[in-house]
């Protein structure tokens, strides 16, 4: 078993670290406070072809696999930025990639690897269906060329910075003895959309632009697609494993940024003569969250590099996601409790990404549903829901 | 246009260099391309990209140092060329100078040559001049801006940073031109870039393919120690109001004889 890493992986995180370099902890407190999209950055990441990592080469992108996409997104949040303003980038088009046609793939494909078109939202979540995507009720009915589509989604991200959509939508009615077989996805464009989709910011505890999208009366031409009606659940299933990746790495990234902190302010705050990294009750929990956040380190590049050799990595993913997001959770606490008082002070960054690595214990996917699917899927117990 | 980048492979600048039984040594930390070089390289690329031509990137160095040749490919550089020979191990900065004019002539019909201005591990900085001394070219050191390339007319115009301030300089191409920060500030290699640099063939020249005869080192390092450590004493200085603090402060610099 090899755990070294290729020079080019070196040579990647290398060049993350050094562009992050240039976005230093003040420029995210002060997107933070105005709430802002990291514009700068993203077109950073986006001319050198970073966002266009999972693109294979004829189309325009760069072709690497999960894992090499997985460290640039590590990185970002270890320094102490905020992949989640433009990771979706990455991923939301291996939909298209799998499933859509060769046709669709050459019209959209070049375009969103070179960040003349953002794909990066992707409505699937509904008021009346969170985490049971079966039960949208958003409908698109066939009328000629095209699809009439009318509903309405919550908590679909950064609409307001996305040139196309990817949208999950039912075509025909529920049926409980087929609840994925009558769901389709669609590539929106949202210039074309025009007043027919309203996305309505949420106000949320981080800075993360997501929306109430109403989508009404959108005409979608039936080019757009993808794939067969019908199999949009399923496809969009297949995609999952990927963003379960990527986001346990940045959470890799977050309590990794939480561990340098904590260790650094440990090391030097002296207090009743010493530094209080000295202390068994502010070094074991340091030590702790270190340990926890390698295991989880391990499984996320075992799913990676399984994923990349053609494996089915559906346990896998889900535990990385699960054990990343509980580890970075565990050191964001760990860290705020060696700071003290000063931990809540803004120019220190814990509390901004405290709050940001909250997220990923409810996001994309609930930790409690990971685990009610390896109890039922992975280790044969009863079905909990 | 045809250009030169000469580049070195050092220790990472957070390294920890040390002495351990007479050796240099940086423990586990990476080598990477000498910071400065990355100057270099942006200033070539700046030039290609106006005049045309290509950019080729040179080292001496032992198989580690392709590294840092990737790392300029990655930039935007076109070919890559690694001199290396067991001869060189003990090379100081006159025999790495003919080795690398020797390799700018064995490219052949070469408009210009540029280094960064010094190698953070020697920091020694006269490559770039020896170099330009062995090619009989005119030497443009601490080059802070190119007011003018113009390959046709073989002329080029800089400004210098010296002490003073700015000096400007002209000269005739083929010339040697080390660069210095205000050149501007180096690209980040893309990823595409980096792609195609972990993919390329780079070449290896030995002594005997580039031709030269080298001399003898005559730079010795006798002896190498750590330097001594220095005890420090810090003593809070503080007064009822600022001055006081500040009178404070200025009776114990002259007490301990600072100034």
């Amino acid at each position: 078993m090899n755990f070294d890493f290729s020079p080019e992986q070196e040579q990647i995180r290398r060049t993350i670290q050094e562009i992050c370099r240039d976005f230093p902890n003040e420029y995210w407190q002060e997107l933070d406070a105005c709430r802002s999209y990291p514009e700068q950055f993203v077109d950073t990441l986006t001319q050198g072809g970073w966002l266009a990592a999972l693109i294979p080469e004829e189309y325009g992108g760069i072709g690497v696999g999960v894992l090499e996409a997985s460290i640039i997104l590590e990185e970002i949040n270890h320094s102490g930025g905020n992949s989640a303003a433009c990771h979706a980038q990455m991923y939301i088009m291996g939909t298209l990639l799998r499933h859509g046609s060769e046709d669709q793939k050459r019209r959209y494909l070049p375009a969103i690897a070179s960040g003349d078109a953002r794909l990066q939202a992707f409505a699937v979540t509904e008021p009346n269906a969170g985490s049971d995507s079966t039960r949208i009720e958003t409908r698109a009915v066939r009328q000629g060329d095209e699809y009439i589509v009318n509903g309405q989604k919550i908590f679909i991200s950064r609409v307001q910075h996305s040139d196309l959509m990817l949208l999950l939508a039912r075509t025909s009615p529920y049926d409980e003895n087929n609840r994925a077989g009558n769901l389709s996805v669609f590539l929106v464009d949202l210039e074309d959309a025009g007043d027919s989709v309203q996305a309505v910011p949420l106000e949320t505890m981080v800075n993360h632009e997501t929306n109430v999208v109403h989508i009404e009366d959108l005409h979608v031409p039936i080019e757009n697609l993808i794939g067969e009606e019908g199999q949009g659940f399923r496809y969009i299933l297949s995609g999952m494993n990927v963003e379960r990746i990527l986001i346990a790495a940045e959470c890799i990234g977050d309590a990794h940024f939480f561990i340098e902190k904590a260790t650094e302010y440990a090391r030097e705050r002296a207090v009743f003569g010493d530094p209080i990294g000295k202390n068994q009750g502010v070094q074991f929990p340091i030590a702790a969250a270190f340990a926890q956040t390698e295991a989880a380190d391990l499984i996320r590049y075992k799913a990676a590099a399984r994923f990349d050799a053609g494996h089915k990595v559906g346990p896998e993913a889900n535990m990385a996601k699960y054990l990343a997001s509980e580890a970075s959770w565990n050191a964001a606490n760990m860290c705020m409790d060696t700071y003290g008082g000063y931990g809540m002070a803004v120019e220190y960054d814990i509390e901004r990404k405290f709050r940001e690595s909250r997220l990923y214990k409810v996001a994309p996917v609930t930790n409690n549903l990971i685990l009610s699917y390896l109890g039922h899927n992975v280790l044969g117990l009863p079905k909990s829901y | 246009m045809k250009i030169v980048v000469c580049v070195k492979q050092v220790p990472d600048t957070a390294a920890k260099v040390v002495v351990e039984n007479g050796q240099v040594t940086w423990g586990d930390a990476p080598l990477v391309i000498n910071p400065w070089d990355e100057y270099a390289v942006e200033t070539a690329l700046l030039q290609e990209e106006e005049h045309g031509g290509e950019v080729t990137v040179i080292s001496v160095g032992g198989e580690d140092a392709k590294e840092a040749l990737k790392h300029a490919l990655a930039m935007g550089c076109g070919n890559a060329i690694l001199v290396s020979d067991p001869s060189l191990k003990n090379a100081d900065s006159l025999v790495t100078s003919q080795v690398l004019a020797a390799a700018i002539q064995k490219i052949g019909d070469v408009d210009v040559v540029f280094f960064g201005k010094q190698a953070i591990d020697g920091d020694v900085g006269v490559t770039a001049a020896q170099t330009a001394r062995v090619l009989g070219w005119p030497s443009l050191t601490l080059v802070s801006e190119i007011t003018e390339l113009d390959p046709g007319s073989k002329t080029i115009s800089v400004e210098r940073s010296v002490e003073e301030g700015r000096q400007v300089v002209s000269g005739q191409l083929p010339a040697v031109v080390s660069v210095v920060k205000d050149i501007g500030e180096p690209r980040y290699p893309s990823f595409m870039g980096i792609r195609k640099a972990s993919r390329a063939e780079i070449p290896m020249w030995s002594i005997a393919e580039v031709g030269v005869e080298v001399s003898e080192p005559v730079v010795e390092w006798p002896d190498l120690f750590n330097p001594p450590k220095q005890e420090v004493v810090t003593e809070i200085v503080s007064g009822g109001s600022p001055q006081e603090t500040a009178e404070t402060l200025a009776e114990k610099i002259i007490e301990e004889k600072v100034l």
